[in-house]
């Protein structure tokens, strides 16, 4: 059965990360959905409300409720934005009106390992990725959201992948959003363990499914120059044999 | 409320910002490699002995549901404590904040005519400086629990709340015992046994000739008056019961209703903090027994800015802290900067929670932001503590640079406009302006770039590939 599903590609990935969001359509395309791409979105506020500017992310909250509203079911491929809007929406909302608007919403709204697994119901997504991978499961993921092994048990179903189990890997990696400008000193002590770990697996791919936190440990591991790469969940479960062999 | 609550004084201050104070232990990688290794094995510890409990996470909401009604309830609870305890036989003193509690008991001491008190390791003293009130007053504080006492005879400050010299190694312990302990052996070497037997060799002196204690409590029951102690060496037992006076200092908020909710913090304690299925020494009195124990007992109820905590609806639960611990040990920023860069007595998340709420958030503005908000505080915590809500909550109060205030202000206004979003999305392709990888980015950026290399700006938005399909 195709599902409609909208798109809150984030405005990470919009403007920096891109294939994490192109993939997501590749990947829920080919599985015979209709994705569809509200073009009022731009950013769920999480940046303002956890740097302590709550007056100035009710406007994106607002924006967020009216832009998804209509749809039945919203995917984001985040679990940190999707943690904001689930957790920090309402809260932050102000008017009861809204905030019961935003809970509707963000109940409608999943990371993407929570949509196949659970609105889905698909475990293997038929793709194929010749690579050692580690996961990094990002404590918003883990914490806020709980998707707990979501994400392993669709990576386990990948053609090819050689899933190598990342040590301490529930530590979060330093990124923390203004947390990494502000208290840049203690962020890189945290990100230089994250990336130790990284190195221990020998993996030659790290992923997550949060192109921020993907961000810091890929901004470590280019100045370090070792050739691991970041690679999104999404990106990864877009990947098709054919395309592999292109 | 909070204007006419007063504001905590003490020990919840740093002389520097966090990231500044942070510097010290990041820059000590013998000192980093000890925390991780103390940190590392008490999570494990606590770990395996919360998993034996298949109601653990039952038991974590009875006790955040029961510190919800304490504080719903306090000023009732409070009255009733110290009726009961009055009617034991004890004399309660009541203490708005830091200075007045310090009087209150340094008088007392005053009272007795003795010259040094001993000391059961307690928060509240540390927050108020109690030591060094009663130095100035010619009395002797003496403290008795071991790594308590190695940070007083260190002329140092707790750096954990369990493990105060947590930052110390035994060569370090080894000298200071050399350097300040009484009649302490010359041949000491740095054995941990060594070490202890040479505290133990002085404590017991202490414990014999000393006739007045202050001590902390971790819980006071509202409906018997009794007084709750929990340690782990036994010097708190000694305390409790060798002296004539005994004076307590605790905070207004570890009032626990009934006698039956000790059974529920009993197994959340020590599971959660030290690790241990069942606490090692639990010492409880009510007022005075004739002939048995202390026979005079005062206990000193300390606000320090707990009611102005109170009376904020999202931070109040700050309050429900028992003081386990669990939190700092499972924080990836406390593992890295040790306690001190905290500034208060109260490090490591519910540090970064309590101390701007105690003191207000203008004299702590930069604890909300000591925090990746990755939210392991939370979970660890056993009475269920919402701290990463409560920093997000916090961030909102404290004073914003203006810099930043300026860019945020900007942010939201363009990301509430598309248009012009897309428009700046096409301007961070401009970034590549910035210097290689973000090595020329202004401050405060240039410290996200000394590390770390910043995206290279892709050809296209994900928005533009969308258009163009």
């Amino acid at each position: 059965m195709t599902v409609r599903i909208a798109l809150f590609a984030t405005c990470l990935a919009d403007t920096m990360f891109p294939a994490a969001a192109r993939s997501t359509v590749q990947l829920l395309e080919r599985l015979g959905h209709e994705v569809v791409f509200p073009e009022a979105q731009t950013c769920c506020g999480q940046m303002h409300v956890n740097t302590g500017y709550q007056d100035q992310a009710r406007s994106l909250v607002r924006r967020y409720v009216r832009t998804f509203e209509p749809h039945d079911l919203v995917v984001a491929p985040s679990g940190s934005c999707v943690g904001s809007i689930r957790h920090q929406h309402a809260m932050i909302a102000g008017d009861p009106t809204l905030a019961a608007r935003a809970e509707a919403v963000a109940s409608r709204t999943y990371e993407l390992s929570e949509l196949l697994i659970d609105v889905l119901k698909i475990e293997d997504v038929g793709a194929y990725y010749p690579h050692r991978v580690t996961y990094h499961p990002t404590c918003h993921s883990l914490r806020v959201l709980r998707v707990g092994d979501r994400p392993l048990r669709l990576l386990r179903q990948v053609r090819g992948l050689d899933l190598v189990e990342l040590p301490a890997a529930e530590q979060c990696c330093g990124f923390g959003g203004t947390f990494s400008v502000k208290n840049a000193d203690t962020s890189t002590a945290m990100l230089a363990d994250k990336i130790q770990h990284v190195l221990d697996t020998g993996a030659d791919v790290c992923a997550a499914g949060d192109a921020s936190c993907l961000m810091h440990i890929g901004g470590g591991l280019s100045r370090l120059r070792v050739g691991v790469k970041t690679v999104h969940l999404a990106e990864i479960l877009a990947s098709t044999e054919l395309e592999a062999r292109l | 409320m909070s204007t006419h609550s007063p504001r905590g004084v003490g020990h919840l201050r740093g002389d520097q910002p966090f990231p500044e104070a942070a510097k010290v232990a990041l820059a000590n990688p013998q000192l980093r490699r000890n925390l991780q290794h103390a940190t590392t094995t008490i999570r494990g510890k606590s770990g395996r002995v919360i998993a034996e409990l298949p109601d653990w996470q039952e038991l974590r909401a009875a006790g955040s549901a029961l510190k919800a009604y304490t504080m719903g309830n306090l000023p009732r609870l409070l009255e009733q404590l110290e009726e009961k305890v009055t009617a034991a036989g004890g004399v309660v003193h009541w203490a708005a904040d830091a200075n007045e509690a310090n009087r209150i008991v340094t008088d007392l001491v005053h009272q007795t005519g003795e010259t040094r008190v001993i000391k059961v390791k307690s928060m509240a003293t540390q927050e108020i400086g109690l030591n060094e009130a009663l130095e100035a007053a010619g009395i002797t504080p003496v403290e008795t629990d071991l790594a308590e006492l190695i940070v007083q005879l260190g002329k140092d400050k707790p750096s954990h709340i369990l493990v105060p010299a947590i930052h110390r190694n035994r060569s370090e312990i080894r000298e200071i015992f050399l350097r300040e302990m009484p009649g302490v052996d010359p041949e000491l070497t740095d054995e941990p046994t060594e070490l202890a037997a040479a505290a133990r060799r002085y404590l017991r002196e202490t414990f014999l000739s000393t006739k007045v204690a202050v001590s902390g409590a971790n819980f006071a029951i509202a409906e018997t008056g009794t007084l709750a102690v929990v340690e782990s060496e036994g010097n708190g037992r000694m305390c409790l019961t060798l002296p004539d006076t005994l004076i307590t200092v605790m905070g207004i908020e570890k009032l626990v209703p009934a006698w039956t909710d000790l059974e529920v913090f009993l197994q959340l304690l020590p599971r959660a903090s030290t690790g241990e299925r069942m606490n090692p020494y639990t010492s409880m009195w009510t007022g005075v027994t004739p002939g048995d124990g202390p026979q005079n007992f005062h206990l000193v109820l300390l606000d320090n800015g707990r009611t102005a905590v109170l009376a904020d609806e999202v931070g109040r639960s700050a309050l429900h802290c028992i003081r386990c611990s669990a939190c700092l040990n499972v924080c990836p920023v406390y593992e890295r900067t040790g306690g001190h860069a905290y500034g208060s007595v109260y490090p490591g998340p519910i540090g970064a929670v309590l101390s701007p709420q105690l003191t207000g958030i203008k004299d702590n503005p930069s604890l909300p932001y000591a925090s990746s908000l990755c939210g392991a505080c939370f979970d660890a915590c056993p009475v269920m503590i919402d701290i990463p809500s409560i920093l997000v909550h916090l961030r909102n109060q404290a004073p914003h640079p203006r810099t930043e205030k300026a860019v945020m202000a900007a942010a939201a206004y363009t990301m509430d406009r598309p248009r012009l979003y897309a428009r700046a999305q096409k301007a961070a392709r401009l970034s590549k302006l910035l210097g290689k990888r973000g090595r020329g980015l202004p401050p405060p950026l240039h410290g996200w770039a000394a590390s770390r290399d910043l995206p290279e700006p892709p050809p296209e938005t994900f928005r533009d590939w969308w258009r163009g399909r």
